[in-house]
């Protein structure tokens, strides 16, 4: 649905990509792992069009992302950023109903947004605080409502549980993979949490030094040499192959 | 070849840039449909109403040391009873405008690039984006038209506050009787004095919203990021006011 071929981009001198190649088929939820600065975030920002590579393509169903095929693309599009970057100028409610009040009434949009919000585990008191009143992890949940408030087809999740204690964590690993399998939506979700990984993946891919060091499915990832490096452990003893 | 190419360089740098700040104003001024009414309601209010103090208080003590500048210049070549007809014009036409907009500088292109930095740092116009919503039409627009309307009013109002500082200097220290004073102040302003003055203004108030929009919208990244975008826009808003005014000047009254 998504291919990245060759993907580069650099600041100044820093080559953060430097030739990424990458799949995220129809349906299916991936999740991008790698250290802190190692181009994630920038990655997702090359397929929006926030960021303009130096080199490679990136096609959405076969087509390349030009300004015409990114308006379709983002029209089916919702993504929780990393901070949740809800407005600051709106309520909580307004900013879930975002989208949805440019076509309906601000009655029916606030309707379906109180019912994402109770999707994400936030109630009706909530809708009408504003941002700066929310607790880190309730902003994460709102983020979260305003990105699928508009049932997506393609969901993106910037390190959904980064800055968050393991339980709340955990919780919102939980929703993320509640929702992408009750909606069918193609995910791809930024992480370097491995247990979101394990929670959200059907598959894992390892940016590192710029390039995709490892792709594979999540239920033999604990094998890969390549993961295995990363994380900073051997590989996870197979069966048969125990050493003595 | 050297020292052409260390004038061309720079020389292209600043047209580079000059042509960009165009663009995206240019943008930014066209993004009138859907017709954004609340949200310029609401930055009339912000980049307006809120400045009439800060700008009414500037204009009653400049009218008001005008008056006793010009009182005591004046007296040199028995001509202080000129006071009232050159405050009146000078204010107008210069103080009212270029005051009045420093002022407004100091105020809004702040709080704009400030406001739209921490959007850009905390991926808030990013937001925007995946929500298939122009950050220009949306953030930029308003903001432009709310300083090209707002302005005009606010030199209006900050040109007959000036005038009245001069009235209480003059009819209070100056010796002036309440009418003579009135009356010497209407009778050589001319209708071109005031409409090149507002003028002034429309144009100080695009500069202003328009170096904040500019900067806040390329704010670097962090905390840091935020307050040297809002350093650049209050410098480059005074700066652009100052230069506009000494074109506007000679095109209006050379
Ligand atoms: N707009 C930018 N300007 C300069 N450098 C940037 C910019 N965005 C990202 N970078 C740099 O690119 C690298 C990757 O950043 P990012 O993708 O945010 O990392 P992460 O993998 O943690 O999401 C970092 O070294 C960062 O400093
Ligand atoms: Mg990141």
């Amino acid at each position: 649905m998504i291919e990245i071929r060759g993907l580069q981009k650099s600041f100044g001198a820093a080559r953060v990509l430097d030739g990424v190649d990458l799949t995220l088929g129809q349906g299916e939820s991936l999740c991008v792992i790698g250290q802190s600065g190692t181009g994630k975030s920038v990655l997702l920002k090359c397929i929006l069009g926030l960021e303009a590579p130096e080199a490679g393509r990136i096609l959405w169903q076969g087509q390349p992302l030009d300004r015409a095929a990114r308006a379709r693309f983002l029209a089916g599009f919702g993504m929780l950023f990393q901070g949740a970057a809800l407005f600051d100028s709106l309520s909580v409610w307004q900013n879930v109903a975002f989208r949805l009040r440019q076509r309906m009434s601000d009655d029916r949009a606030r309707g379906i947004a109180l019912d994402k919000l109770a999707r994400v585990g936030l109630g009706p008191e909530t809708a009408d605080l504003m941002p700066a009143e929310l607790s880190g992890g309730m902003a994460k949940r709102a983020g979260l409502a305003r990105a699928i408030a508009d049932d997506p087809k393609v969901i993106f999740f910037d390190e959904p549980t980064t800055g968050l204690d393991p339980i709340r964590a955990r919780a919102i690993d939980a929703l993320i993979r509640g929702i992408v399998t009750e909606t069918g939506a193609t995910a791809l979700t930024i992480t370097h949490d491995m247990a979101s990984v394990g929670l959200i993946g059907d598959r894992v891919a390892l940016l590192q030094g710029g390039r995709i060091a490892h792709d594979g499915p999540v239920a033999g990832m604990d094998a890969a040499p390549a993961l295995a490096a990363f994380l900073g452990r051997s590989p996870a003893p197979r069966a048969g192959f125990a050493a003595p | 070849m050297t020292p052409l190419r260390a004038v061309g360089r720079p020389a292209l740098r600043v047209t580079r840039g000059i042509g960009a700040v165009a663009l995206f104003a240019a943008r930014g001024l066209v993004g009138l449909r859907p017709f954004p009414g609340r949200a310029l309601l609401h930055q009339i209010i912000q980049i307006g109403w809120l400045s009439l103090p800060v700008v009414g208080l500037t204009a009653l003590f400049t009218g008001a040391a005008l008056a006793l500048q010009i009182h005591s210049g004046g007296a040199r070549f028995q001509a202080s009873d000129v006071v009232p007809a050159i405050v009146a014009i000078g204010m107008v036409r210069e103080l009212g405008p270029v005051l009045g907009g420093l002022m407004v500088a100091a105020r809004v292109a702040s709080s704009i690039a400030a406001e739209l930095g921490t959007m850009r740092v905390t991926e808030q116009i990013d937001a925007l984006v995946t929500l298939s919503t122009d950050p220009v039409r949306w953030l930029v627009t308003p903001r432009l038209w709310a300083g090209i309307l707002s302005m005009p009013v606010l030199v209006a109002v900050g040109d007959i506050i000036g005038i009245m500082g001069g009235w209480l200097v003059g009819t209070g220290s100056l010796g002036f009787s309440s009418a003579t004073y009135i009356s010497g102040s209407w009778s050589y302003l001319e209708p071109w004095d005031v409409t090149s003055g507002l003028i002034k203004g429309a144009v100080f108030g695009l500069v202003v919203t328009l170096s904040g929009c500019w900067f806040g919208m390329r704010s670097g990244r962090g905390a840091a990021g935020v307050g040297r975008a809002t350093t650049s826009a209050v410098v480059a808003a005074a700066v652009g006011i100052l230069a506009a005014n000494f074109i506007l000047t000679g095109l209006f009254f050379e």
